[in-house]
């Protein structure tokens, strides 16, 4: 029992990178042949990673690196929990808390275009936490336990019971996965009005730090996403490769086509979305019980 | 070993501590000037207290039967002494009312003091059974008022000082407001440990007063404005709770709690007073729309606010509530005042969001998590009670070390805006450092208040209120955002910025140590503190035995996390990450001047940088959430008390 | 892997009449797309390996330059595009421009042009690119012996920082180090050492909150 715990944390430690760099090399070249040009190639993550591990990190003060290299420690670990099979509430709330490492790592610095990307990462975070907690519930209510080795041994897909909670999940994952409308704090594209907000004052080894535990990151929420489709049949995990395969392409296809909008507007339009989709399914789930 | 000599003793021991206090109050009262003298009579008196207090609980606590612990058949005497002091405390409210020319705060007193009082003179009060009775919650309670009340005393002691020292216009009666902090402390040793309605009613009229008289220190005109709202508001809920004793007493023939609590199944009018109870406890804990007299109380010096205004009056109205929170499972009564709980707590963070007086951001965020335990304890199942009173220990130790601090800070820089707090630390390190830990310890994993509010999230989904889940899911993303973002404040770096010097006298040090590491030790501690604390709880309000509420494998993980938290930081150190790294300026478009702190601008003139924390106020502000709030909320408690009071007549 | 696969550029404009800007923007869209080289705009100095650097440069830009190109990490290599930045153009004469971005900072690549061309300035940051190669082989050296500078005077194909003489310059034109030693002295002398209620020096101007 522990031992495959174990195998599986450690496969996700050691393979998540790769897929989540190839990942992200995709979402380039999908986001380069959407506008007619070539694009990059599809392993250029991981030649950036090598560029950036290979320049001189300059640091504005001395704890800039603990907070980063907290945030890149506790997102492996969020993941790891994940697939290790643990409870769903817990992986959200060690998301949680690594994504306030990184804010910490983002405010330390007292630049201006830190800070204001701090704040605004945790009006992000204000915004999809709560979809983030809804989604470890409505897999309550469908399947009747918030841990992860319960769940994909569902007789029945997720999706069947809670299609609200999967939209709402979908909607902010454009937020977690950094996309456009809703990039306030950082994001891929070039030139911001916050410069790079976030990662601001970070370079070399530890901007490198912050782009892996993204990959990481981008992983996990393709895990949760997988979730919705996984049941005991083995063929489910199929659906779960082919449905984890359209929703990032829906990102990057909605990344291509929105601009970035007003604080305000994300906070409303999140809020609404989540409390139609998720609140009426949460809603029905309850009356079915 | 135990037997008839232990119960003795603790019986003397609890007599002590209720007496004991009053007695220090005198004493307090009798020495007027800062004295090494006076400081030491409070930390001499305090450390007995806590000692007995520690004494009780822990034998309690070990104890096999926790039905042995009930004393006092008879009381003649105590009687005569209760009555006495219920009138004394009409005619000092009245008195004072009338000298500050408000007159409403006497119809309150009258309302709820003249009936009771008739009940009991003309014999129609049941005699009921034993007064005193000391079980696992009571027990639990006690270490709370005794080790995290104690500590605030102490560290009020030294506190006093300081803040007349700043303070010049304010007269200097910190004798009489030390004593009414031994006075309250006494009041809550009497209002755990009673059994009796009339008892608990009585110490609750006293902690009323009480925090009425500590409000108004100042007795500047806001001061007296504050005081009076706080005192209306809690005489109102006394009301409430007087029209629930006498329920009790003459219709159902109730006079003691654990009665009330064990007869579930017997009466379907049982849930009147039930609610008359919660909406007294509504008024106690500042819920919506009882909230403004906390915020009010904030002009308060801070040891009254670390006190009373979040680590133990307002716990008393919780305390109310999760106990009889059996009894409101299933009913209107459960719904509602889950459903004022969860609006409180997602309201109340979001106004907190918008304020930036330190003292005001805690106010918000107490009456938060209070609406977060009052709902918990209106669920009525084993789970909503674990995660209530997990909540109200993590709560109070918390809580109240981020009030001395942020107290502790005002005396040094003069200001507990948040903006003032801007790069503390490297102006105030250790505070600071004291100040991290305080706010981890309210909102981030693994810490004790997310542990409670995982349960929480647990107890709501199964009792399958929706507006509950929503409730809590959305107010834990905008306390996130509030505490995050002090946080960030505090982390910020400023280069070139000097140490203050750090005025925080050793006294207020013997407070604030203790409460960091309870802090900390409290996290790893929390297994062990389930099983035999909170378990034994659940057992004897529920009447069987419950299995445990957060499985094994997660408490495993939760201790994983805590280790990591504390052995990142040491394990960089040791590596060395991040050594070989150059300085250099934080990007300000090329134009830092610097510094980090100024830029050159079009002209080529140097200007100030000032990064403003992000409040948000013209969408979540006071003026514009409050009124509304206050609406709502004030709906639901109507139709709450006129459906259910008046249903059953 | 070499480094060379994933160059990022910062672009600034040092008084350019921006021609030469939006030829360099046109490389970033899809009809020259640079992305296929790895080529990213950020903003950012801190994130940056090129410094692409247009116009001719002036007084009030030639502080900025400095700063931005003190503040990107090493290895790094700077670009002038434009012949005003290369030395001045057709606004030698002006009394404000100083005359190319090798007076500010030491370019390893000149890409000469009014406006400098798509197709030219792609092979020039090619080139460039190599350069960083080479810098980066060096800096990988010169590490093993604790970290140190390289020197890069002898890497740069034309002009070099040793020709750049200060006092022949316009005032104003600082150093990071220069920069920080004077706002040390600065608050040495300000300094109060006896205990002080801190109202923070920088509150006299509100920031923009977004």
């Amino acid at each position: 029992m522990t031992v495959s715990i174990i195998i599986k944390a450690l496969l996700y430690v050691l393979l998540a990178p790769f897929v989540g760099g190839l990942l992200s090399g995709i979402d380039r070249v999908f986001s380069a042949r959407m506008q007619g040009r070539q694009g990059p190639p599809v392993f250029q993550p991981f030649y950036d990673v090598y560029k950036l591990l290979n320049k001189q990190t300059t640091v504005v003060n001395g704890i800039q690196v603990l907070f980063v290299t907290a945030y890149l420690i506790f997102t492996v670990f969020t993941g790891a929990l994940f697939f290790a099979g643990g409870d769903m509430l817990l992986v959200f709330f060690a998301l949680s808390m690594s994504e306030v490492m990184m804010v910490l790592a983002a405010f330390s610095t007292n630049g201006p275009y830190s800070i204001m990307g701090a704040q605004r990462e945790l009006l992000q975070m204000m915004c999809y936490e709560p979809m983030t907690l809804l989604v470890a519930i409505g897999f309550y209510y469908a399947n009747g336990s918030f841990m992860v080795n319960d769940l994909i041994h569902a007789s029945v897909p997720a999706i069947v019971q809670i299609p609200g909670f999967f939209i709402g999940f979908v909607f902010i994952l454009i937020i977690k996965l950094r996309k456009s409308p809703f990039d306030l704090s950082t994001s891929h594209h070039m030139h911001q009005e916050m410069v790079k907000g976030l990662t601001t004052d970070l370079s070399g080894g530890n901007l490198a730090r912050v782009e892996i535990a993204e990959w990481y990151d981008t992983v996990l929420m393709m895990g949760i996403v997988g979730m919705f489709f996984i049941t005991n049949n083995p063929i489910s995990i199929l659906w779960a490769v082919i449905a984890c395969s359209v929703v990032f392409f829906l990102e990057t296809l909605i990344d291509n086509l929105f601009p970035r909008v007003k604080y305000i507007t994300m906070l409303k339009v999140t809020w609404a979305v989540i409390l139609v989709f998720a609140g009426t399914n949460l809603l029905i789930l309850n009356v079915l019980k | 070993m135990k037997g008839a000599n232990t119960l003795a003793n603790i019986l003397n021991v609890v007599n002590f501590l209720i007496l004991f206090p009053f007695i220090m109050a005198i004493i307090i009262g009798l020495l007027k000037k800062a004295s090494p003298l006076r400081s030491a009579v409070i930390i001499i008196g305090g450390f007995t207290i806590m000692a007995a207090a520690i004494y009780v609980a822990v034998n309690v606590l070990l104890s096999g039967n926790k039905a042995d612990f009930v004393y006092l058949e008879n009381t003649e005497l105590h009687n005569h002494i209760v009555v006495a002091l219920e009138v004394f405390l009409m005619v000092l409210v009245c008195f004072l009312s009338i000298k500050y020319k408000k007159f409403y705060a006497i119809i309150f007193s009258l309302v709820g003091t003249i009936p009771v009082l008739w009940m009991d003179l003309t014999g129609r009060a049941v005699e009921g059974l034993n007064h005193i009775r000391i079980d696992t919650f009571a027990a639990v309670m006690y270490l709370i008022v005794g080790v995290v009340g104690i500590l605030i005393c102490i560290y009020a002691s030294g506190y006093m000082k300081d803040y007349h020292h700043h303070h010049t216009d304010v007269q200097d009666r910190s004798n009489y407001f030390l004593a009414l902090m031994f006075v309250f402390l006494g009041a809550m040793f009497g209002l755990i440990s009673s059994d009796n309605l009339g008892f608990i009613y009585f110490f609750w009229e006293i902690t009323s007063v009480c925090s009425f008289l500590m409000i108004g220190y100042t007795r500047t005109q806001e001061a007296v404005d504050n005081s009076f709202r706080a005192l209306w508001m809690n005489l109102l809920g006394g009301c409430g709770f007087a029209a629930g004793l006498i329920y009790c007493n003459l219709f159902l023939g109730i006079a003691n709690l654990s009665q009330l609590t064990g007869s579930a199944a017997t009466s379907k009018f049982v849930i009147v007073p039930v609610t008359l109870f919660a909406f007294a406890a509504l008024t106690k804990s500042a819920q919506f729309p009882f909230s403004r007299w906390l915020l009010g109380a904030m002009v308060a010096p801070t040891p009254s606010s670390a006190l009373l205004h979040s680590a133990t009056m307002v716990k008393i109205g919780v305390y109310m509530l999760i106990r009889v929170s059996p009894l409101m499972y299933n009913t209107l009564t459960g719904i509602m005042i889950t459903v004022i709980g969860g609006f409180t707590f997602f309201a109340a963070s979001l106004l907190a969001i918008t304020v930036s007086d330190g003292k005001k951001v805690l106010a918000y965020s107490t009456i938060s998590n209070l609406g977060l335990i009052t709902a918990c304890a209106g669920t009525g199942t084993t789970e909503g009670v674990w995660a209530a009173v997990m909540l109200v220990l993590f709560h109070a130790v918390s809580k109240s070390l981020l009030f001395q601090t942020v107290g502790d800070i005002e005396n040094c820089m003069h200001s507990r805006d948040i903006e003032d707090m801007h790069g503390l630390i490297i102006k105030l390190p250790r505070l600071a450092f004291i100040m991290m830990i305080g706010i981890c310890g309210m909102f981030m994993a693994p810490f004790g208040m997310l542990v409670s509010k995982w349960a929480a999230l647990k107890a709501f989904v199964d009792s399958g209120s929706v507006w509950l889940v929503i409730f809590l899911v959305f107010g834990s993303g905008s306390t996130l955002f509030y505490w995050a973002k002090w946080l960030g404040k505090i982390c910020t770096v400023i280069h070139q910025s000097f140490e203050l010097e750090d005025i925080t006298p050793r006294s207020e040090m013997v407070s604030i140590f203790p409460l960091t590491s309870m802090i900390v030790i409290m996290c790893f501690a929390f297994p062990w503190m389930s099983t035999h604390m909170i378990q034994p709880i659940l057992d004897e309000a529920f009447h069987t035995n419950i299995p445990d509420v957060i499985g094994g494998s997660d408490v495993i993980i939760m201790m994983i996390m805590v280790a990591m938290i504390f052995m990142i930081p040491i394990g960089s150190r040791i590596l060395a990450i991040g050594k070989n790294s150059k300085m250099t300026m934080s990007y300000v478009a090329g134009v830092n001047a610097g510094d980090d702190r100024h830029y050159i601008d079009s002209f080529g003139k140097e200007r100030a940088l000032y990064m403003s924390n992000w409040y948000m106020d013209e969408i979540f502000g006071e003026k514009k959430l409050l009124l509304p709030c206050i609406i709502v909320s004030a709906v639901l408690v109507a139709v709450m008390l006129i459906i259910v009071v008046g249903g059953a007549f | 892997m070499k480094i060379s696969k994933s160059p990022w550029v910062l672009h600034y404009d040092g008084s350019s009449c921006n021609g030469c800007d939006i030829e360099v923007l046109a490389t970033m869209t899809p009809l020259y797309d640079v992305e296929r080289f790895g080529i990213i705009n950020t903003g950012n100095p801190k994130h940056a390996d090129v410094l692409l650097l247009t116009g001719g440069i002036n007084a009030q830009t030639a502080p900025v330059v400095r700063q931005l190109y003190n503040m990107m990490p090493d290895p790094k290599v700077v670009v002038a595009c434009g012949i005003c930045a290369c030395d001045g153009g057709i606004f030698k004469e002006c009394y404000n421009i100083l005359g190319g971005a090798d007076k500010v900072v030491p370019v390893d690549v000149y890409v000469p042009g009014c406006a400098v061309r798509p197709e030219a300035l792609i092979q020039g940051v090619v080139k460039a690119v190599g350069i960083l190669e080479e810098k980066r082989k060096k800096l990988k050296e010169s590490m093993k012996a604790g970290y140190c500078t390289v020197d890069y005077s002898k890497m740069a194909v034309h002009m070099t920082a040793d020709d750049y003489d200060p006092s022949t310059q316009y005032d104003a034109i600082l150093t990071e180090e220069a920069l920080r030693e004077q706002a040390e002295e600065k608050m040495k002398s300000t300094a109060k050492p006896a205990p002080k209620p801190a109202a923070p020096a920088d509150n006299s101007g509100k920031g923009d909150n977004a």
